[in-house]
């Protein structure tokens, strides 16, 4: 018989070696699952995690690609983990991550066609406030009514949804649009545009925002008592709460800075790649970054190597799209997988596995 | 041009019964689910699942019966993922339910590749000869198809289960108190297992009925949240199956009003309307939650936590 032993404390080679396993075990169950679509297992996995970063032929298009897709999704997930450390779960960052799109696009394009330096970063701290604000909404739900946080952050990306289509096909339309649904273009708007930093390279404002805030949820976590607070109300609420620690104020703060974080993502998002705001503006990654955020084990700097191989699957999905004919969505099941199988590595860490028959006391 | 004469009450009342019957499907079951302990957040993944095998079975087979029985089978296994991760291996079940939906929409987008735009048989109504002519309530009361009034027998079966049968109190007691069942002998974990899937069946069998007999085609992400309503039903019924029904129908009633509203022309943002429903169902919420000595009543004392058997 297999029996679990709870162990004293988690391990720490296997909370480090859990993604890596995850990640293999989600290469081998996703090639079954390609052989199952009729795609050669091996060639697809090589497209998927070898050819965007390697091959002659692609490369020199794709290895920019990976900064650029890597980018939100690091900057949410850091957000998303201090919350989920603390047991505070924002689970509606795709909403946020719109709003602040929204509200950023909003200053510039009542700036247009003005050309000025404070354009900019007014829009970053338009779309900071944006993303932060709808997060206020499920926060200030929670500590005021007791409402629950998680129903109610994920129903308001429906109705942030809703407000894009309203934002794109009226009152951000493009008036000089022919009627089409979608704002101006940003990117023709050079005090507006998110250019890249270091051309050819991917890296724009986004992506250096995302290791800044790698380094600044580093130091929060390991170094200041805010973020001591936020472990400690996470592994022994109890305790906190003897502490002196304030469950809803950790609620605020968690939301706050996911929200905030996930606004700056839409905003960077919506001036540099995407270019202007518009019905399908999101491609969901305020929820493949909670995949991010427990993939790299709620830790900034795993965060940043998970957001790095999450970005590579979105380019190696898109690349196998056009190469090999997979469905968009082969990528999408490939994601979801690889947290199935993080979640059940997970068991090794916290548990012995026993084998063999109960131990008399 | 705004027309409210245009809309029919007969129509209206039809409509909202159809809207509301694959929440209330996937509500009953996550409130079985619930009530045993478990919180699945994966019921929008599990009803995306359902909506497709259901579509696929049906358009294979031609039989809208075997394409609903394929939408609980493909629910019931997807959810028994999420009992093989939470009570074997003991994974958080917040975040195995989060990953339950990311996965169930990828793989039934997948699924369907092939589906969309295709037609599926439609499932019979139910004909009572001179009864169904009846004016009003001929076609509210007795022109539905059967999964209709299969979910209301479900609520009275689910009603009438934990009420008055020993099985449906042991599950209670499981989801109040893991340890105490678990010392008085009761499989925890197998009960727990049971009610997941359960619950991915039921889920199933709700995303089955839109794309079967509401919309009915397939198209991806068609749920469109129809699970994440169905969890808050949950919280707004207060784990009682005579009150998720009126939650279900009171959800259902807000869609087809809007939508009735949106075909009428009335002079209100069309967008604003789509998001009535979630506007409402947040607000619905927060009134049940802020009353805080009632809501902890209700909710099963080990919601979501996990069970581990230490001897």
């Amino acid at each position: 018989m297999i029996r679990l032993e709870r162990r004293s404390e988690p391990n720490r080679l296997f909370a480090g070696i859990t993604p890596v396993l995850a990640v293999v075990a989600t290469m081998i169950a996703g090639g079954a699952m390609f052989a199952a679509l009729g795609a050669d297992p091996f060639v697809t996995i090589r497209t998927i995690f070898w050819d965007p970063l390697f091959s002659e032929q692609f490369a020199s298009y794709s290895r920019p690609q990976l900064l650029v897709k890597a980018g939100p999704l690091i900057l949410i997930a850091i957000g998303l983990s201090l919350g989920f450390r603390a047991g505070v779960w924002n689970i509606g960052a795709e909403g946020q991550y719109i709003m602040g799109a929204i509200a950023g696009a909003a200053v510039a394009l009542a700036a247009y066609p003005l050309e000025a330096v404070w354009i900019f970063p007014a829009m970053i701290l338009a779309g900071a406030i944006g993303g932060w604000a709808w997060a206020m909404i499920p926060a200030i739900l929670r500590t005021r009514f007791n409402t629950n946080e998680i129903l109610v952050s994920l129903l308001l990306v429906y109705v942030a949804e809703q407000v894009l289509a309203s934002a794109s096909t009226s009152w951000l339309r493009n008036p000089e649009g022919a009627g089409f649904p979608g704002s101006r273009n940003l990117a023709q708007y050079p005090s507006a545009a998110n250019n890249e930093i270091i051309a050819g390279t991917g890296m724009h404002w986004g992506v250096a925002a995302a290791f800044i805030a790698v380094i600044a949820a580093y130091v929060l976590l390991s170094r200041h008592i805010l973020g001591f607070n936020i472990r400690l109300a996470g592994q022994a609420p109890r305790a906190a709460r003897f502490a002196g620690v304030s469950p809803n104020r950790l609620v605020l703060i968690c939301f706050g800075a996911s929200g905030a974080l996930a606004g700056l993502a839409g905003l960077y998002e919506v001036a540099g790649p995407a270019r202007q705001i518009s019905i399908d503006f999101n491609v969901g990654y305020g929820f493949t970054a909670i995949i991010v955020a427990f993939l790299g084990r709620l830790h900034p700097v795993g965060i940043l190597f998970a957001g790095l191989l999450m970005g590579l699957t979105y380019i190696g999905g898109e690349l196998a799209q056009i190469m090999l004919g997979l469905p968009a969505a082969a990528i999408q099941s490939f994601q979801g997988m690889l947290l199935f199988f993080l979640l059940a590595g997970d068991v090794f860490t916290n548990f012995r596995v026993r084998f063999g028959g109960r131990v008399a006391a | 041009m705004t027309d409210l004469a245009a809309i029919n009450p007969t129509l209206l009342v039809f409509a909202l019964i159809v809207a509301s019957t694959p929440i209330l499907l996937a509500a009953l079951g996550e409130l079985v689910v619930e009530r045993s302990g478990v919180l699945n957040l994966g019921v929008e993944g599990m009803m995306i699942v359902g909506a497709i095998c259901g579509f696929a079975a049906a358009y294979e087979s031609q039989s809208p019966l075997l394409g609903f029985a394929a939408a609980a089978l493909g629910g019931a296994a997807l959810s028994l993922i999420f009992a093989f991760l939470t009570q074997f291996l003991l994974s958080n079940q917040v975040a195995t339910g989060l990953a339950l939906t990311l996965f169930g929409l990828g793989l039934a987008a997948m699924l369907g590749q092939n589906y969309s735009g295709e037609a599926v048989p439609a499932t019979p109504r139910l004909n009572l000869g001179p009864i169904s002519d009846i004016p009003f309530v001929g076609r509210v009361v007795f022109g539905h198809d059967w999964v209709v009034y299969f979910s209301l027998l479900m609520a009275a079966l689910v009603w009438a289960f934990f009420k008055y049968t020993r099985p449906g109190l042991i599950l209670r007691a499981v989801g109040e108190n893991h340890d105490a069942a678990h010392a008085l002998g009761y499989p925890v974990v197998a009960i727990r297992v049971a009610a997941i899937a359960f619950g991915g069946a039921m889920a199933g069998l709700g995303g089955a009925y839109i794309s079967l007999v509401r919309v009915p085609t397939w198209t991806e992400g068609m749920t469109a949240g129809a699970g994440w309503i169905a969890l808050a039903i949950v919280v707004f019924g207060a784990w009682r199956s005579g009150r998720v029904v009126l939650g279900a129908y009171l959800f259902g009633g807000v869609t087809i009003l809007q939508l009735n509203l949106q075909a009428a022309g009335v002079a209100m943002s069309p967008e604003l309307l789509s998001a009535s429903p979630y506007l409402i169902t947040i607000a619905v919420l927060v009134v049940i939650s802020a009353d805080r000595s009632r809501a902890a009543l209700n909710a099963p004392a080990a919601l979501g936590r996990t069970f581990h058997a230490s001897s």
